[in-house]
């Protein structure tokens, strides 16, 4: 099957030598053969088939998974507009519509040309300064109609993204509120050298002592995970971050890798001499492309520093190194055990458990996942000490947390915060009026109305993973949780059948209710599907994909009330609606071009 | 080994004892209790998909085909509650591809027709999806009806565990997730698949079929006609 005059074997080939035709690097292999072509050619298939020994099925497989990743040509201009709810209320619609109109081009399409493509994506973590998309990849934020009509005529001139005007990529830090984590004095390699003085069992010991949990939203003891790890048996352990941040809602870990990147690195180099890993992987998820070379030079300064590589700090005995894997859009993947699956260049679909990951990870080895947050929080445990972080917070929950706070407010943007403080603190300081909701740890978290405000961000209280988006009284709650369930399909790995099948039947009963057609019967409906994806789904993303509506259903009942016209059931399928193509290939939409006329708009 | 009292779980009331390392539904079946599944299939390491095989164990609800059986455990199956959720599972496989029975030629011989008929699914329920899933009639002996395909992904496994082919693969995701063949063209003829594969005859719906044997058996005397899939999850097909 080796072709040797296969066109594309020429930027194939360093892409293959640089990943050592590793089939477990696919993913990595596939995001720089598309970054080279544009696309995934499927010639370039023939030729990474034969060069990795891989069935071109399961490169094909592999590729179709990810959102990012394209099999067929794409505008050479690839732009998508991150349609959490966020920017939805900033007007990304109307924005992306202009665009669309600006350019010739139907959204979800490639203009005729070929020149430009133009889409939605899931959150892109920039909703602190929304409306946002990205352009071949690389985030442009805080959109206007003005910026619109710039990119339009950018596109139009073919002007290279490279030679756009910079203040489009500036990305903000936006850091309002500073504790331990963000105040940040951090002395490279000083929390490892508190480590070598202590030693590693004691190191753990004082991580254990401070009752440090998991900050990606579970919150797992992060002490007991790395000693698990460290006492499983296997031929090589690995630390792996997970900064896969795709929770809508969420970018705390963007400005951590942006500012702090040392200490993340420097967190899982702790790990790794306690649980005695010698390679570690940073998952960056793709809408953070940017910050791969940022992040590439912060690790080339660290092995300068003696710091990564062998013989850390000249100890003889320990050697360890960070490599970067880049996701490809595909939320699931946030998911410890899909991450996994990914690193190891497959489809992102989350494993059975048990095993778990601290006894069978990263090619069946012992491996420790944690979130950015975590492995950052651990050099400030190495340093100060155990009980001295068990000191701030709460009794279930020690430490800081940082939320990332958007949405109708003054000032959005991270709050680090001990644990413990109320909805209605974060609120108050965010300079957020008249609220009538927030949403904690994003879509799959918890929808809180005002008399909830005194609860607290804890793990035993309000638990969360960092999104913290507030919607005022003029919000609409039920466009709110129809964004979240039309994520949640977009994102649905697709391997069981109650996600699968049921995140998109949710979808089509929430876009029923929207186009004015739900009943009761849809209510009852919806309840019963959410308790068959609570008990039967394979995986976190299955059990809360109804929370959204549960919670709104519950908590904001009138927004509900006003779409239900009918008493009785009527199907969701809709005669006048059907002939809305007709209408469109004629360009009539008059009233003789309607079956009826008494539909509302609303 | 010689143990008074081998390790055993109770299912629905019933003592099943199992060996090391099974899982629930393998010692149910390995004792003859029937607990409705798809995607799992005794020749093969269990997958967790279907989501069919879902049982309460000690109260928690878990796929009985991954879930370790542990002594003691008290397992239900045959309850409403599970059975109403396996019935809901079903109608969403139903409206998810498209499934016309009376113009299958797997009709009888099909698990998820016979499962339904088990759980007295009396209608598809939820909307259909009507996807738009074109056949695969390239290869001389097969043909490929994509339209019925429940993801199970028993002959991806089939090809690339025992038969040593990799035939089959999944794609796309979510909703769009879709099976492959491995071929540049897309097309099942220009792949290795052969007949003899055992790829070829896993399929528990009727996506691979083979031609040229329509309604050898006719319909009425088909093994889920004779007995229902309790009683023989598993029959051998004739003329499959």
């Amino acid at each position: 099957m080796v072709n040797q005059t296969n066109p594309h074997a020429a930027y194939l080939d360093p892409i293959l030598a640089r990943h050592r035709h590793n089939p477990a690097d696919l993913l990595q292999i596939l995001i720089a053969a598309q970054e080279a072509h544009g696309h995934i050619h499927t010639d370039a298939i023939d030729h990474l088939s034969a060069a990795l020994d891989l069935p071109r099925a399961k490169i094909e497989g592999v590729a179709g998974f990810y959102s990012f990743l394209h099999l067929k040509p794409q505008g050479q201009y690839r732009v998508l507009f991150s349609d959490n709810i966020t920017d939805r209320m900033l007007g990304n619609m109307e924005l992306m519509n202009s665009l669309c109109s600006q350019l010739w081009v139907e959204a979800g399409k490639v203009s005729e040309d070929g020149l430009v493509s133009i889409n939605t994506t899931s959150c892109t973590g920039m909703c602190d300064q929304g409306p946002a998309l990205l352009v071949n990849n690389i985030a442009i934020n805080r959109l206007t109609q003005e910026r619109i009509n710039a990119i339009a005529e950018l596109i139009r001139e073919r002007v290279p993204v490279s030679a756009w005007p910079a203040e489009f990529f500036a990305i903000e830090d936006n850091i309002r509120r500073r504790d331990i984590l963000l105040d940040g004095h951090f002395q490279s390699g000083s929390a490892l050298a508190a480590l070598l003085q202590r030693g590693s069992d004691a190191t753990l010991n004082e991580i254990k002592a401070s009752k440090l949990r998991g900050r990606g939203g579970a919150g797992f003891s992060t002490g007991m995970k790395w000693e698990f790890c460290r006492n499983a048996t296997g031929d090589a352990h690995y630390v792996v971050c997970n900064a896969d941040e795709g929770e809508p809602g969420t970018f705390k870990d963007r400005v951590l890798l942006n500012g702090y990147a040392d200490r993340v690195f420097e967190g899982m180099t702790l790990c790794a001499r306690i649980i005695g890993a010698k390679q570690g992987f940073l998952y960056l998820r793709g809408e953070y492309r940017y910050l791969l070379e940022h992040l590439k030079a912060v690790l080339q300064h660290r092995r300068q520093q003696n710091l990564l590589g062998k013989g850390i700090l000249g100890q003889a005995d320990f050697d360890f190194d960070i490599e970067i894997h880049l996701g490809a859009g595909a939320y699931v993947c946030g998911e410890e055990s899909a991450l996994i699956e990914s690193l190891e260049g497959k489809r992102g679909t989350p494993r059975n458990r048990p095993p778990f990951p601290v006894t069978h990870g990263y090619l069946n080895q012992p491996t420790v996942v944690n979130n950015v947050e975590t492995f950052a929080a651990t050099t400030l445990i190495a340093e100060n000490g155990g009980a001295w972080y068990a000191g701030i917070g709460t009794e279930t929950s020690s430490g800081t947390k940082i939320l990332s706070v958007s949405g109708d407010c003054e000032r959005p943007g991270l709050y680090e915060y001990p644990f413990g403080v109320t909805i209605a603190q974060v609120l108050a300081d965010c300079g957020a009026h008249n609220t009538q909701a927030v949403q904690v740890s994003g879509a799959s978290g918890v929808c809180l109305a005002p008399n909830e405000f005194q609860r607290r961000i804890a793990f035993d209280d309000i638990p969360t993973a960092g999104a913290f988006m507030v919607f005022d009284k003029t919000r609409d709650m039920f466009e709110v949780a129809r964004n979240f369930i039309h994520f949640f399909a977009h994102e649905s790995c697709g391997f069981c059948t109650p996600c699968r099948v049921g995140t998109s039947l949710l979808c089509n009963m929430m876009d029923k209710l929207a186009g004015g057609h739900g009943s009761p019967y849809d209510f009852a409906e919806i309840e019963k599907l959410n308790v068959l994806l609570q008990s039967t789904s394979h995986c976190g993303l299955g059990h809360s994909a109804c929370n959204p509506v549960l919670d709104t259903i519950a908590k904001f009942r009138p927004a509900y009330d006003k779409r239900l016209a009918q008493k009785d059931f009527i199907p969701a399928f809709d005669l006048d609606r059907a002939l809305s193509q007709a209408r469109q290939m004629t360009g009539r939409d008059d009233t003789g071009a309607h079956l009826e006329r008494n539909h509302e708009q609303s | 080994m010689s143990k008074a009292n081998p390790p055993s779980f109770t299912l629905d009331g019933k003592t099943i004892p199992f060996g090391e390392g099974q899982t629930i539904i393998q010692a149910a079946m390995d004792a003859g209790v029937y607990i409705p599944h798809l995607c799992f299939n005794p020749e093969f390491k269990p997958h967790g998909s279907c989501k069919l095989c879902t049982v309460k164990a000690d109260g928690r609800q878990t796929a009985s085909c991954t879930q370790q059986a542990k002594d003691g455990m008290v397992v239900e199956s045959d309850i409403k509650e599970i059975n109403d959720e396996r019935r809901a599972l079903l109608q969403m496989l139903f409206v998810e591809g498209n499934h016309f029975c009376p113009s299958c030629e797997k009709s009888g011989n099909c698990q998820l027709q016979a499962t339904a008929y088990e759980l007295d699914m009396m209608s598809p329920h939820f909307d259909h999806f009507f996807p738009d899933r074109p056949l695969d009639a390239s290869h001389p002996d097969y043909l490929l009806d994509f339209n019925r395909c429940i993801l199970c992904s028993l002959c991806v496994r089939a090809s690339r565990d025992v038969d040593g082919k990799n035939v089959f693969a999944l794609s796309g995701r979510g909703i769009k997730s879709h099976l492959i063949v491995n071929a540049k063209s897309g097309h099942l003829a220009d792949t290795d698949f052969s007949g003899d594969d055992k790829a070829a005859h896993v399929c528990p719906v009727g996506v691979i079929l083979k031609k040229r044997v329509g309604f050898a058996t006719p319909i009425g005397q088909r093994s889920f006609d004779e007995q229902p899939i309790s009683a023989t999850p598993h029959p051998v097909v004739k003329g499959a």
